[in-house]
C-alpha cells in the first residue's frame, strides 16, 4: 500500500470544480434551449403545424370527370362514357415495402386482375428510365401519381381489393370513367372520333406550369380526331376527394371536397345513319375490288385502302367520313397493348391508324379536270364554244400521250370532254397554255393559269378541317419542279450512269439533265391530274363542294357546337370560308352543268341506268389515276346541291367501275330513292338535309334530337327536275 | 485488501429507515434512480405507442415492442446493478479490458459476416441472432478508458489533477474508437463522443490552452472533412437538412419536416397517449428509435415533452453532483464523462426532433427503443451509482485523506 499523504484541495482539483460549474451552466442553457424551442413549436406556431398535420393525413385523390359526349347531328351518342374499375399501384408507397413484400403483393395483384406479373412490373417503370420497356408498356405519366395497372377489372375483384386494404398496401381500386362506343347503326367512325391515351409526364408538367387544372396525371388526353381537336372542352375539370390516409396510404375516411365537372358535349355534323351506310359501302367497294381482276396487271386489285366522304357543300359540314382499313376504337380503352399498337401501325394491316380522308395524298387523275377546265375557261384562250379534237393520242415532242383506252370522240367542247373524260382534249389545252407561258423558257416565277386554278381550288394547302394531322397535298408546278430537281439530281445522275434501258434508267438520265424544267410532258400530265401533283380526298371534296355551291370554298367541319352537360350552348362552331373560287359564275355554272352529263351519258352513265336523274340531279366525275409501280387509284366525285360525295380506293381500278355501284346506293339511301321514286321523307335523314337546329338536353340530362327540318327548301329543289 | 464498510453518516435524521434497511440503500442516489425510472417508463410507453399500428414491424402483435423494450430495460438494470455493486477497484482493473473490448467491437463491424450495413452505415454487429451497436458501448468504453489513464497518471505523480502531458495518452485512448466511428460513418455518435472527451479533459484539470487547442483542432478537422471531400455531398446535405429540408427532401429533410409537424401538432396538453394522428398514422420515420421524442411531443404535448427534458435535467444534476462530490479523479472523470454523454446526446436527439440540430442517428438515452443503447445507458447509470456509493459511503467524504489515498491505489 502506498499511503503517502498529500494536501487535499490542490489547485487542479479546485479548477475542475469551477469547470463543473461551467458544465452545469451549459447544461441549464441547453435544457432551456430545448424548452424554449418546444414552447415555440407547440404553442407559438402550433396552429401552423396542426394545420399541416391535418393536411398530412389527407390525401387529395383526383376524381376524374366524365368526358364529354360526342354525338351526331341528331344527338345520337357516338362516344359516351361508362364507369370502369381501375386498379392502380402507388409507386411511392410500394417502395416503402420490403422487396419480398413488393414481389408478393404484385404477384397477388397480377393474379387477381389476370395479367402476367411482368406486365405489371413493366407498367410501374417510368418510361425513359433504366430497364424500362418502350411505351406503352412503361408508365409515361407522372411519377407521383398512382399508376393504373389494370382497367375494366371485374367488380368482385375491385371490391375485394377495396375491402382488404391491409392486404393490399399501395394498391387502390376505384371507378373511373372510360370511353364507351355505343355504335348507333353499327357506326365505327374511328378516324373522326380519334382516341385517347394517358397524359404524358411532359404534358402534365406543362399543364401544371400553365396553371391548367384540367390535366391531371391520370387524365386521358385526345390523340387524334375530334377527341384531340376539341379535347379542351371534352376533358372537363377533375374534382378531388379529400381522403384521410395513414402513412401507408390506407384510407381512414373520406369526404368529397370538390366534385368534378363533366366535359362538354360535342355535337358533330355526322349523321350516324349516313355514316353507317357510307362505311358499309366503302367496305363493300373495297372487298369487291379485291375480287376484280385488273386488266393491266392481270392480278386482282390490291385495294389496300380507301376513303369516302359525304360533305354538305353549303357550309362544309362533314356528314359522313369513312376510312378503310379501320379499327375498333375500344382497343385504346384502359390502355392499349403492345401487339395491338403495333398492328395499328403495321403496313401489313394497311396502317389502320391513318385517316385516309385527310391524310392520304394521291394523284387526283381525271377528277382534277373540272378545276383545270375552269382555269382554262377563265383565260381568254378558251370559252364554252371552244372545240378541240379528242383524238386517240396526242404527241408531245417524241412521246405519244394516249387517250384513256385509246378512245376518240372527234371535235368536242369542254362539257363533253369532262363527261367522257377526254385526256387528249385536255392535253391540247395544257400544252397550248404551257407554250403561252413561255414553254421551256418559263421560270419558276412564271404565272400559269392552270396552277393558279389548282391553288384557288384549295389544292396544295390544308383545307382547315377540324381534324388534326391533315396533309397539305402538293401542286407539282414549276417552282416545285426546280426544288425537287435540286434535291434529287445527285441520286438520279448516279443512277443514270448505270447501264440499262428500262423506264427508270432512261428517266434518270433525262431527269439528271433537265429535270428542273417544267417541260411540255409535265404540262400535259398536270392538266389531267397525273404526275407529281397529289391531293387528299378531303381537298377534292371541298373543291367539288365549291363547284356545287357556286364558288365558295368552305373549311370542312365535323364539329357543330359544344353543349354544357346541362345543355347550354357553350360554343357554336361556325362554318368558315376558306376562299372563293376566282372564276366567273358563268364558268362555274358551265362546269356544273357539264358534270350533270356524266351520269347521263358520260363515264358514269353505265352505273346510273334507271336512276331518277331528273329528280335528283347527280353531277359526277370519275378518275383513274396511274401510279408508277402500282395499280391505278380509283376516284369518284359526285354531288348534288345537298351533298358532295367523294370515294377513293387506292390500287382499286377505275373510278366508275370500282365505286360506281356503292356511290349510287349511297345517293339512293340519302334521298329515299326506290326505283324511279324519290321519297325524301324516307331518306337516311328524313327531309334529306341535316337539321340546322342543335340537339337539346332534357331535364334528366338525356339528349333529345333536334326538331326535324321538314322537307327543306333545298331538298325540294333537288327533287324538282333540273 | 481494504474494503470500505458501510459507515453511517453522522447526523442522519432517517433513524427509522436506518434501522430497517441496510446502509447502502440509504446511500443510493434515489433522485437519480427516480429520473432514470421515469424516463424508462415514459420511454416504454412511447415506444409502445409508436409501434401500436406498425404491423410491418410488429407482425400484428401490438405489444411486441413494449415487451422487447421492457426486456431490454430489465437486462440493462441487471447490468447496471452489477456495475453499481461491483467494488470500484475491480472496475478500475476492468476498465482497460472494457475499453479494449469496445474498440474491438467497433473494428469488427467492418468484418464481413459479423458486421452488417444498415441504412448505408457499418454500425451493426450480428452475434448469435442479436444485433448490437458497438458505437453505443464505445462511449462507455471511452469514458472508462480515459478515466483510467488520467487517474493512473495523476496518481502516479501524486497530483490531484493532470498536466499537459497527461492529456495526450487520454486523447489517444479516445482517438482509436473515434476514428473507427468516423469510418462507419456515424457522425452523431462521433459528436457525442467529442463532447464527452472535451468534458472529460476539461474536468481532469487540464490547462486552458489544451482546451482551446482541442476545440481549435476539432474545428480544423471539421473544416478539413468538408473541404477535402471526406464527407460526400449527400452527407453534408443530410447534415444541413434541418435548416433547409429541401436539401434532402426524401431523407433527413422529410424526417425533420414530419418530426416538426408531429411535435407542433401536440400543442400544450397533447393529443393523448396512443391518440396522436401523426404518430398512429406512422408519418414520422424511425419514430420508435431516433424520433421517439416526437411521440411525446404529439401525444403528451408541451407538458409531457417538457417533463422528459426535466427528467434529463434532474439526471444531469445528480450526475454532476456525484462528480462534484467524488474525491478521486477516476470517479469524477467517469461521472462527468457520463453526464456529458447523456447531456449532449439527449440535447442532440431532442434538438434533432425539434429541428435545431442535424439529423444524425443517435438515440435518446433510456427512452429510445434499442438494446445496445439501453444496456450502455443503464450500465453507465450503474457506474454513476457506483461512484456515488463509494463517495457517500465515507463519512465526511473528501476530508479523510488517509482513507481516500489508501483506496486509490491497489
Amino acid at each position: 500500500m502506498n499511503g503517502t499523504a498529500r494536501p487535499s484541495g490542490s489547485h487542479a482539483f479546485d479548477l475542475s470544480r469551477t469547470r463543473l460549474v461551467v458544465i452545469q451552466v451549459l447544461v441549464i442553457a441547453l435544457m432551456a434551449t430545448l424548452l424554449g424551442r418546444l414552447w415555440y413549436l407547440q404553442v407559438v406556431t402550433g396552429d401552423v403545424y396542426q394545420a399541416q398535420a391535418a393536411d398530412n393525413a389527407v390525401r387529395d385523390v383526383v376524381v376524374q370527370p366524365q368526358r364529354g359526349l360526342i354525338v351526331d347531328a341528331m344527338g345520337r351518342p357516338l362516344a359516351a362514357s361508362r364507369q370502369s374499375w381501375v386498379v392502380s399501384v402507388d409507386r411511392t408507397l410500394l417502395d416503402r415495402l420490403r422487396n419480398r413484400q413488393q414481389d408478393q403483393l404484385l404477384r397477388t395483384v397480377a393474379g387477381m386482375v389476370d395479367k402476367p406479373v411482368r406486365t405489371i412490373e413493366d407498367r410501374l417503370l417510368l418510361c425513359g428510365t433504366q430497364d424500362a420497356p418502350p411505351p406503352p408498356r412503361c408508365w409515361n405519366g407522372s411519377p407521383y401519381q398512382p399508376v393504373p395497372v389494370a382497367s375494366g377489372v371485374d367488380e368482385r375483384v375491385a371490391v375485394d381489393i377495396q375491402e382488404r386494404r391491409e392486404d393490399f398496401p399501395a394498391v387502390q381500386a376505384e371507378q373511373q370513367p372510360v370511353r364507351d362506343y355505343p355504335e348507333p347503326f353499327g357506326v365505327n367512325a374511328a378516324h373522326v372520333l380519334g382516341y385517347l391515351s394517358p397524359a404524358t409526364a411532359a404534358e402534365y408538367d406543362q399543364a401544371r406550369a400553365d396553371g391548367d387544372r384540367t390535366v391531371t396525371a391520370q387524365s386521358q388526353v385526345g390523340r387524334a380526331g375530334v377527341e384531340r381537336q376539341y379535347d379542351k372542352w371534352l376533358r372537363g375539370v377533375p374534382g378531388s376527394d379529400g381522403i384521410a390516409v395513414d402513412s401507408q396510404g390506407r384510407v381512414l375516411g373520406a369526404d368529397v371536397s370538390r366534385p368534378p365537372r363533366a366535359g362538354d358535349t360535342l355535337v358533330t355534323s355526322l349523321d350516324a345513319r349516313v355514316q353507317s351506310v357510307v362505311e358499309r359501302e366503302l367496305k363493300t367497294t373495297i372487298l369487291g375490288a379485291r375480287q376484280t381482276v385488273d386488266k393491266v396487271t392481270g392480278r386482282r386489285y390490291e385495294a389496300t385502302s380507301g376513303s369516302a366522304i359525304v360533305l354538305d357543300p353549303n357550309d362544309g359540314s362533314i356528314v359522313a367520313m369513312a376510312s378503310y382499313p379501320t379499327y375498333d376504337p375500344d382497343v385504346w380503352v384502359g390502355g392499349i397493348s403492345d401487339t395491338e399498337l403495333q398492328l395499328l401501325y403495321s403496313k401489313r394491316a394497311g396502317e389502320p391508324l391513318l385517316s385516309r380522308p385527310t391524310q392520304a395524298q394521291l394523284a387526283p387523275g381525271s377528277t382534277f379536270k373540272p378545276f383545270m377546265a375552269m382555269g382554262a375557261l377563265a383565260t381568254d384562250s378558251y370559252s364554252p364554244t371552244t372545240r378541240l379534237d379528242c383524238s386517240s393520242s396526242f404527241t408531245v415532242g417524241n412521246r405519244a400521250y394516249k387517250n384513256f383506252e385509246s378512245g376518240a370522240y372527234g371535235s368536242i367542247g369542254f362539257d363533253r370532254a369532262l363527261q367522257v373524260s377526254c385526256n387528249t382534249f385536255f392535253y391540247r389545252v395544257g400544252y397550248n397554255l404551257w407554250l403561252k407561258a413561255g414553254g421551256d423558257d418559263a421560270t419558276a416565277e412564271t404565272k400559269d393559269p392552270l396552277v393558279e386554278a389548282a391553288q384557288a381550288a384549295g389544292f396544295g394547302s390544308t383545307t382547315g378541317v377540324d381534324l388534326p394531322g391533315e396533309a397539305p397535298g402538293r401542286i407539282a408546278d414549276r417552282r416545285w419542279q426546280m426544288q425537287y430537281w435540286k434535291q434529287n439530281k445527285d441520286y438520279y445522275c448516279e443512277l443514270g450512269k448505270e447501264p440499262g434501258s428500262d423506264f427508270l434508267h432512261v428517266y434518270a438520265r433525262e431527269f439528271c439533265i433537265d429535270g428542273y424544267e417544267f417541260g411540255a410532258g409535265d404540262s400535259v400530265n398536270f392538266v389531267i391530274g397525273q404526275g407529281d401533283t397529289i391531293v387528299t380526298p378531303m381537298q377534292l371534296a371541298t373543291g367539288y363542294a365549291a363547284i356545287a355551291n357556286g364558288g365558295t370554298l368552305w373549311e370542312p367541319r365535323v364539329g357543330k357546337a359544344l353543349l354544357s352537360p346541362s345543355g347550354k350552348v357553350v360554343r357554336r362552331i361556325k362554318p368558315e370560308v376558306q376562299d372563293r373560287l376566282p372564276f366567273p359564275d358563268s364558268v362555274i355554272n358551265y362546269v356544273d352543268t357539264a358534270l350533270q352529263g356524266t351520269p347521263k351519258d358520260g363515264t358514269l352513265a353505265w352505273k346510273y341506268g334507271g336512276f331518277p336523274l331528273d329528280k335528283v340531279a347527280i353531277r359526277g366525275k370519275t378518275g383513274t389515276a396511274e401510279v408508277y409501280g402500282r395499280q391505278t387509284t380509283s376516284w369518284l366525285a359526285n354531288y348534288t346541291e345537298d351533298y358532295v360525295i367523294v370515294m377513293m380506293v387506292e390500287q382499286g381500278g377505275t373510278g366508275s367501275g370500282t365505286s360506281g355501284d356503292s356511290m349510287r346506293r349511297i345517293w339512293e339511301a340519302l334521298y329515299g330513292i326506290k326505283g324511279l321514286q324519290v321519297r325524301p321523307d324516307k331518306g337516311l335523314i328524313p327531309g334529306v338535309t341535316e337539321p340546322t337546329k342543335l340537339p337539346t338536353v332534357d331535364a334528366r340530362g338525356l339528349i333529345e334530337p333536334p326538331p326535324l327540318a321538314a322537307t327543306s327548301a333545298r331538298a325540294s329543289a333537288a327533287q324538282s327536275a333540273r | 485488501m481494504t474494503v470500505s464498510m458501510p459507515v453511517r453518516r453522522g447526523g442522519s435524521t432517517l433513524a427509522g429507515a436506518s434501522r430497517t434497511s441496510p446502509g447502502w440503500l440509504r446511500r443510493v442516489d434515489w433522485l437519480l434512480l427516480a429520473a432514470v425510472a421515469g424516463l424508462l417508463v415514459i420511454g416504454a410507453l412511447l415506444v409502445w405507442s409508436a409501434t401500436l399500428h406498425r404491423e410491418d414491424l410488429t407482425g400484428g402483435n401490438e405489444d411486441a415492442y413494449l415487451r422487447k423494450q421492457v426486456t431490454n430495460a430489465a437486462i440493462g438494470l441487471v447490468l447496471g446493478g452489477v456495475v453499481a455493486a461491483t467494488d470500484h477497484r475491480w472496475l478500475r482493473l476492468w476498465a482497460p479490458v472494457l475499453y479494449a473490448a469496445s474498440a474491438v467491437g467497433l473494428a469488427l463491424v467492418f468484418v464481413p459476416g459479423v458486421g452488417a450495413t444498415i441504412n448505408g452505415s457499418h454500425s451493426w454487429l450480428l452475434v448469435g441472432g442479436l444485433s448490437l451497436q458497438p458505437a453505443e458501448m464505445a462511449k462507455f468504453g471511452v469514458v472508462l478508458g480515459m478515466a483510467f489513464v488520467l487517474a493512473e497518471r495523476s496518481e502516479a505523480h501524486l497530483r490531484h489533477g493532470v498536466n499537459a502531458v497527461d492529456v495526450v495518452p487520454a486523447l489517444a485512448i479516445a482517438a482509436v474508437p473515434a476514428l473507427l466511428i468516423l469510418a462507419q460513418p456515424d457522425l452523431g455518435t462521433l459528436m457525442v463522443l467529442t463532447v464527452t472527451v472535451f468534458g472529460v479533459v476539461g474536468l481532469s484539470g487540464a490547462p486552458k490552452r489544451w482546451l482551446f487547442l482541442l476545440a481549435g483542432g476539432g474545428a480544423a478537422v471539421v473544416v478539413f472533412a468538408v473541404q477535402s471531400g471526406l464527407l460526400a455531398g449527400y452527407q453534408l446535405d443530410r447534415f444541413g437538412a434541418f435548416t433547409d429540408p429541401s436539401l434532402d427532401p426524401q431523407g433527413a429533410g422529410y424526417n425533420t419536416q414530419q418530426a416538426r409537424i408531429a411535435i407542433g401538432n401536440g400543442g400544450i396538453t397533447g393529443q393523448g397517449l396512443f391518440n396522436g394522428t401523426q404518430t398512429q398514422a406512422g408519418f414520422v420515420p424511425e419514430q420508435h428509435t431516433d424520433f421517439v421524442f416526437t411521440v411525446a411531443g404529439e401525444e403528451l404535448g408541451l407538458v409531457g415533452a417538457a417533463a422528459i427534458v426535466a427528467l434529463f435535467a434532474l439526471l444531469l444534476w445528480r450526475a454532476l453532483r456525484i462528480a462534484r462530490q467524488a474525491d478521486d479523479l477516476f470517479g469524477r472523470v467517469t461521472a462527468v464523462g457520463i453526464a456529458c454523454w447523456f447531456g449532449f446526446q439527449a440535447f442532440q436527439n431532442i434538438g434533432m426532433c425539434l429541428g435545431i440540430m442535424p439529423v444524425t442517428g443517435v438515440p435518446l438515452p433510456l427512452v429510445s427503443y434499442g438494446g445496445t443503447s439501453m444496456f450502455a445507458s443503464l450500465t453507465a447509470v450503474g457506474l454513476l451509482l457506483n461512484v456515488h456509493l463509494r463517495t457517500a459511503g465515507r463519512p465526511g467524504h473528501g476530508v479523510v485523506v488517509q482513507e481516500r489515498m489508501a483506496r486509490s491505489r491497489f
